[in-house]
């Protein structure tokens, strides 16, 4: 690890002014930033804390149904706070499907939508990659590939987004709150994370210094409460990332899809929102034909990028089997194993042995 | 640079003079206070060997910078037993054969008195398994691990019970 100047600001302008000098980097949990500085990939030369800003740590329930999430709400709080999970149980369930018990005690709610990559090229320096060195190559191309993105990639970086907890939040709308220089700005998180494209070097929206303060969810996302899983396919039952993973809500009015959120994790170097499987559902009435139908939409797009061409597939029935839970409505409690297709009661059809 | 620290560890104010920001708590406990029961496995957030409490919460201090956590409230494995008398947790673990090596075990126990006061799993085997996945156990003694901590936790759950009773009983001014 290199070293680094530690300061640890008592305001957020003061942290805002802190971090906007060049080689500077926010500290929160640090469970990915320290990681990654322990393998030279990043080599910050200033670290901000922000672990003792005030405010930033607090769950707050808005009038319009909505939640407010500060960026250091802790994994696991927001989790276990019993009001949020039962208003935005997808998300409780990504959560609880990410990392470990102790990562999700420290790591907070910023940090994971800033997480990096996993794509082992980037982690060892001693290969080309353009996101960590721009201009060096990308040894995933033609390397070990099978995990990398379907979606959205481009001839300079095939690599993917890790986050659990940003699938069902981009399927819900959210917006990221921002404070810089200038103030105060809100973005969708959806426009958040950047494509690749010949840049993959510049991963998100934030410019230098600015900080994130908080996400919010729009009360509108509560009414997906009855129907709203998030699965995940893992190489292990648990600790470990996503080789695919969907969020899927519904909003059932009598016997049909009044309406229908998809979004795709592990896909892609952002999360990924399915627009056109949503609106392949809009009006529909819910059913194996019309969920296939709506994952063939929400894949329509990929292609491999290496030896990921199973990746496709099993991301159709991914989302097929995400909404097919989604329809038989969000269970009391989060299962033993979150969002485990080996879970109990996530079987696609009773007495149906839960394979993918 | 001098920075300085000021954490409670297993009860007792520990001031330290880090030369370098780059201090782990992991490090901090091992290489500076001599705590070394909490285990350096990976050393990037992997396998849990270096699970402690932090203000009450299992966290890997192998990925918590020791600045960030000045004034801190930090538990170990020194800190479980009361003199000679093993923690419940501990002792389950001999009497259910939760390890092999030793290595991971102060992890898993860390992990296990905190997976117990968060109070997620009850007696289901399937969530407390999941509930201590953050910790590896190259040995295998993972069954023993599940029975150990269902075991422990209800000692705990009694004892909790025995001292709630105690207090009504003090506070209707029975004893
Ligand atoms: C072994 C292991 C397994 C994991 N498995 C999973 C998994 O299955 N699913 C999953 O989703 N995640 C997983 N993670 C990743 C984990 O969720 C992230 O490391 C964590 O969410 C990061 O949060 P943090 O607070 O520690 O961020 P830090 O490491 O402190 O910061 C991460 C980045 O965000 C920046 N940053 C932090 N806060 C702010 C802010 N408020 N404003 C602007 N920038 C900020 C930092 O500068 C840094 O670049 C795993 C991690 C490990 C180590
Ligand atoms: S896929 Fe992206 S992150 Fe991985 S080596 Fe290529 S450029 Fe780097
Ligand atoms: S040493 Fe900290 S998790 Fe492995
Ligand atoms: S007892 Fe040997 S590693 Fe767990």
């Amino acid at each position: 690890m290199n070293i680094f100047d530690f300061v640890k600001p008592a305001t957020i302008t003061d942290a805002v002014a802190a971090a906007s000098e060049p080689g500077a980097a926010y500290l929160a949990a640090g469970t990915n930033l320290l990681d990654l500085m322990k393998g030279g990939i990043t080599r910050p030369t200033r670290l901000v804390d922000v672990n003792h800003l005030p405010g930033l740590d607090r769950i707050e329930h808005l009038p319009d149904g909505g939640v407010r999430i500060g960026s250091l709400v802790r994994n696991a709080d927001l989790a276990h706070d019993l009001d949020f999970a039962r208003r935005f149980p997808a998300v409780a369930e990504a959560l609880l499907s990410g990392a470990s018990p102790q990562l999700r005690n420290a790591a907070t709610a910023g940090g994971n939508l800033l997480q990096r990559t996993r794509c082992a090229y980037f982690y060892d320096v001693a290969s080309a990659c353009n996101k960590r060195h721009p201009g060096s190559g990308c040894d995933a191309r033609g390397g070990e590939n099978r995990l990398h993105a379907v979606l959205g990639w481009s001839e300079d970086c095939i690599a993917t987004h890790p986050s659990d907890f940003c699938v069902p939040l981009v399927a819900l709308d959210a917006v990221v709150e921002i404070e810089g220089r200038a103030g105060r700005r809100e973005l969708p998180l959806e426009s958040f994370h950047r494509l690749p494209g010949n840049t993959p070097e510049h991963e998100s929206a934030l410019e230098p210094g600015e900080l994130i303060v908080a996400l919010r969810l729009p009360g509108d996302a509560a009414g997906f409460s009855a129907h709203a899983r998030y699965l995940k396919v893992r190489e292990r039952t648990s600790y470990a990332f996503a080789v695919v993973s969907a969020a899927a809500a519904l909003k059932l009015d009598g016997g049909t899809i009044g309406e229908a959120r998809i979004a795709l994790g592990g896909v892609a170097l952002k999360p990924w929102r399915c627009r056109a499987a949503e609106e392949a559902l809009a009006g529909a009435v819910p059913g194996a034909g019309v969920f296939r139908a709506a994952a063939e939409a929400a894949l329509g797009d990929a292609r491999p990028s290496g030896d990921n061409a199973f990746k496709i597939e099993l991301a159709r029935r991914v989302v097929t089997r995400a909404l097919t839970l989604a329809a038989a409505g969000t269970p009391e409690r989060v299962a033993a194993l979150p969002a485990s297709p080996f879970a109990s009661g996530t079987a696609s059809g009773s007495g149906v042995h839960p394979h993918v | 640079m001098s920075l300085s620290v000021s954490l409670t560890v297993n009860g007792t104010v520990r001031d330290v003079v880090l030369d370098d920001p780059r201090v782990t708590l992991l490090d901090l406990l091992r290489e500076r206070l001599d705590l070394t029961g909490t285990k350096k496995g990976c050393d990037r957030g992997q396998c849990g060997a270096c699970t402690v409490l932090v203000d009450g919460r299992r966290i890997n201090s192998c990925l918590a910078l020791a600045v960030s956590h000045d004034g801190a409230d930090v538990l170990t494995i020194e800190g479980l037993a009361q003199g000679d008398e093993l923690h419940p947790v501990q002792a389950a673990f001999i009497a259910h054969d939760g390890f092999q090596c030793g290595f991971c075990t102060p992890g898993q126990i860390m992990s296990a008195v905190g997976l117990i006061q968060e109070g997620q799993t009850g007696d289901d085997p399937e969530r407390v398994r999941e509930g201590m996945s953050g910790n590896l156990c190259r040995c295998g003694a993972y069954a023993g691990i599940t029975e150990g901590v269902i075991a422990a936790q209800r000692i705990l759950a009694g004892q909790n019970l025995a001292e709630q009773n105690l207090a009504e009983l003090e506070r209707k001014q029975v004893v």
